[in-house]
């Protein structure tokens, strides 16, 4: 996973509450089998017009918002489907950090699996910088995870909480399959203790069934 | 030892490594898989050079793009199609059981777990699937994870997690007739708000929990990610055993006696503390209806669209303004006045035999209006179809003009070719009312399976308590 310590980029201000994954990544395009090029999705249904032709009344298309890499979002952002497509098409767009007051678990959850920062900070806050985002074109914030800190150019300081676990592996990059085979010899030890099993006692109608008592 | 909640139990009962400041990691019971959230983590498997560790604990089925008709006919949606073969080549080369499109018993991931008794109470249970919620209807943590957690537990069968908060739903008294567990779960959304229940596990009890039938509690626990939560539980008791009992893969005879003994001993100690509480009475639960573009936009039948100026919160406001310009929706519009274009009765919240049997009960012998343009019934799985047609009940649905299908996710999350078009409205007993979510443009109105049914008749929104119809299901 690449890892993430400090990013400056410019602020996109998507200023909706309780955006769903649906949105970020629409059903038709959770058929495709890779993990690459979800950045042209991202937000379909909202950037396009028929042929997909940008809206020019989403925000994401508009000039000065041209290049964003930190989104300013509203409470509950990433609510619904677990689909990890969602993170996917975030970063693959371009996007490294999020700064809002809430976040819905899963998505929040798989953020930390792509290299994304989602920065929780409080309402008024938020509000905030959504006001100067808003009122400065080219408006940028600079993330710092190793001293937690959301600043701009203008003087602006504020300090983010984060859980150190979390931290530690976005700064490293860390890769959490090789961080839980660490315990291989607890997963082997739990499983000689409790058998886990599904032993199937009625013969079901499936393929490459491996459970039959 | 302190009381403990029934979800500290089965954490308790799993953790496999825990130090200080990291997360635990837990062991995972039982695995789900389907063909949408899954090829990436086969992919990422593959290329670390990494093995399933247990293949044997997961179970594959392919519900999220099948075509609910003519499946003996080639499919011309080459993305599907190349998602099916992926999963079959990934369930082939681990060995993991698999229901394919073809099988008996091929559903919906979430019908199919209980109704083969693979989910069982006491498990922890994952799946690439945020309604994955729906299995702690018996007693297990069952919760949905994203496509790195996937390829995870396929190596490892563990995961990484911190514990979560808890919130004990409690719903009171007794329901009214016509009031089905669809509306208990919609009113509790509409009270605790779809992030409620956020960094949550939810455990629901009750007079009103506790008379629901299995089907119903999956329904309710089912849409627990719809308030937010990280998942929903209800407490095992005779219900539960009843319906586990002679399932494919329940164990038999005296090791099912025992293994009932060992279930009793999950509930939530007397005493155990929550982090929240919230009561609600079911005797003044009315059927609910979306109005909106997100399940806690809900209203009772016989309320009126809301106005947007009647929130208090500013972001509430402009969500219920836009909600109602993209549903088509005027504030005030009494919401038996609203019309349907079609209805949809399947996916992994209401496709359950007992959802059927309430729904025809409402058509027998009416045929739905000419108003509308389609009525599909999709059961959740092909095994609950086969019952359905030795009761009579697809009978009763074609005679009423609807049309009778194979099982699959469908219209709920519109994968397949069952898509709702769009600027159409839809009565539908699915579980997310988004924007685009069954198709671009289109305006779902989620509601219960007889509240669907009884719309398909009349081409509008009713009440269905006037038509006395019996809605346990």
């Amino acid at each position: 996973m690449q890892p993430f310590s400090k990013h400056t980029g410019l602020v996109l201000p998507l200023d909706r509450i309780n955006v769903d994954t649906d949105q970020m990544v629409p059903k038709q395009f959770l058929k495709l089998q890779t993990k690459q090029g979800f950045g042209r999705v991202l937000f379909y249904d909202w950037r396009y017009l028929p042929g997909e032709k940008p809206n020019p009344d989403f925000i994401l298309n508009q000039p000065r918002y041209k290049g964003a890499s930190v989104m300013l979002a509203r409470a509950n952002f990433g609510c619904g489907s677990s689909r990890e497509h969602a993170p996917w098409a975030v970063a693959d767009y371009g996007f490294r950090v999020l700064i809002a007051p809430s976040y819905a678990d899963i998505f929040y959850n798989n953020c930390f699996k792509n290299g994304i920062l989602p920065v929780t900070l409080p309402d008024e806050k938020v509000e905030d910088l959504f006001k100067r985002a808003e009122k400065e074109p080219g408006y940028s914030l600079t993330a710092d995870l190793p001293n937690q800190t959301i600043s701009d150019a203008h003087g602006l300081n504020l300090k983010f909480e984060i859980d150190n676990f979390r931290k530690h592996v976005l700064l490293e990059g860390l890769d959490d399959i090789g961080l839980t085979l660490k315990h291989e010899a607890a997963i082997t030890a739990f499983e000689q203790a409790r058998h886990p099993g599904a032993t199937m006692y009625e013969p079901v109608d499936a393929k490459y069934s491996p459970n039959q008592q | 030892m302190n009381p403990r909640t029934m979800y500290r139990k089965i954490w308790d009962a799993h953790v496999v490594h825990e130090a200080p400041g990291e997360p635990s990691l837990i062991y995972i019971d039982r695995h789900l898989v389907h063909e949408g959230t899954s090829p990436q983590a086969f992919t990422g498997l593959k290329e670390a050079g990494r093995k399933v560790r247990r293949p044997d604990l997961a179970f594959a089925v392919m519900d999220h793009s099948v075509p609910t008709k003519n499946r003996n006919l080639p499919i011309l949606d080459e993305a599907a199609m190349g998602q099916f073969s992926a999963l079959e080549r990934n369930c082939r080369g681990a060995g993991i059981t698999l229901f394919d499109m073809f099988s008996h018993n091929q559903g919906i991931v979430h019908v199919i777990g209980p109704e083969l008794g693979i989910t069982q109470p006491g498990q922890t249970i994952v799946c690439g699937d945020s309604h994955t919620s729906t299995h702690g209807a018996f007693g297990t943590l069952a919760f949905g994870i994203g496509t790195s957690e996937v390829e995870h537990v396929l190596a490892t069968q563990c995961l990484s997690q911190y514990a979560s908060k808890t919130m004990h739903i409690v719903v009171n008294g007794k329901r009214t007739k016509g009031v089905s567990a669809k509306d208990i779960i919609l009113a509790i959304i509409g009270k605790i708000g779809i992030a409620g229940g956020t960094s949550r596990v939810v455990e629901y009890s009750g007079e009103a929990i506790r008379a629901l039938s299995m089907d119903g509690r999956m329904t309710v626990c089912n849409m627990s990610i719809e308030g937010g939560a990280r998942a929903g539980m209800i407490a095992p008791d005779h219900t539960t055993f009843a319906y586990m009992e002679g399932r494919p893969y329940v164990p038999r005879g005296k090791a099912f006696q025992e293994a009932v003994e060992r279930w009793k001993a999950l509930a939530t100690d007397p005493g155990a503390k929550f982090d929240a509480t919230v009561t609600l009475d079911a005797s003044k639960i009315s059927p609910q209806v979306t109005w909106g573009t997100n399940p806690g936009m809900v209203t009772g039948v016989t309320d009126r669209v809301p106005d947007p100026a009647s929130f208090h919160e500013a972001d509430d406001q402009k969500a219920a303004a836009r909600a109602l310009e993209y549903m088509g929706l005027k504030a005030g519009t009494l919401v038996v006045d609203i019309p349907v274009d079609r209805v949809f009765i399947g996916s992994c919240t209401n496709s359950r035999l007992n959802d059927l049997r309430a729904a025809a009960r409402v058509v027998a012998g009416k045929h739905v209006s000419k108003t509308l343009k389609e009525a599909l019934v999709v059961p959740g799985s092909m095994s609950i179809k086969a019952k359905a047609e030795a009761e009579g009940l697809d009978k009763i649905f074609r005679d009423a003009g609807f049309e009778w299908r194979d099982a699959g996710c469908s219209m709920c999350i519109a994968m397949n070719p069952d898509v709702l078009p769009p600027g159409e409205r839809a009565a539908s007993t699915s579980n997310r009312n988004f924007e685009g979510r069954q198709g671009k443009d289109s305006r779902t109105h989620l509601v219960s399976p007889i509240m669907a049914a009884a719309a398909a008749i009349a081409g509008h929104f009713v009440d269905v308590r006037d038509w006395n119809v019996d809605a346990t299901e």
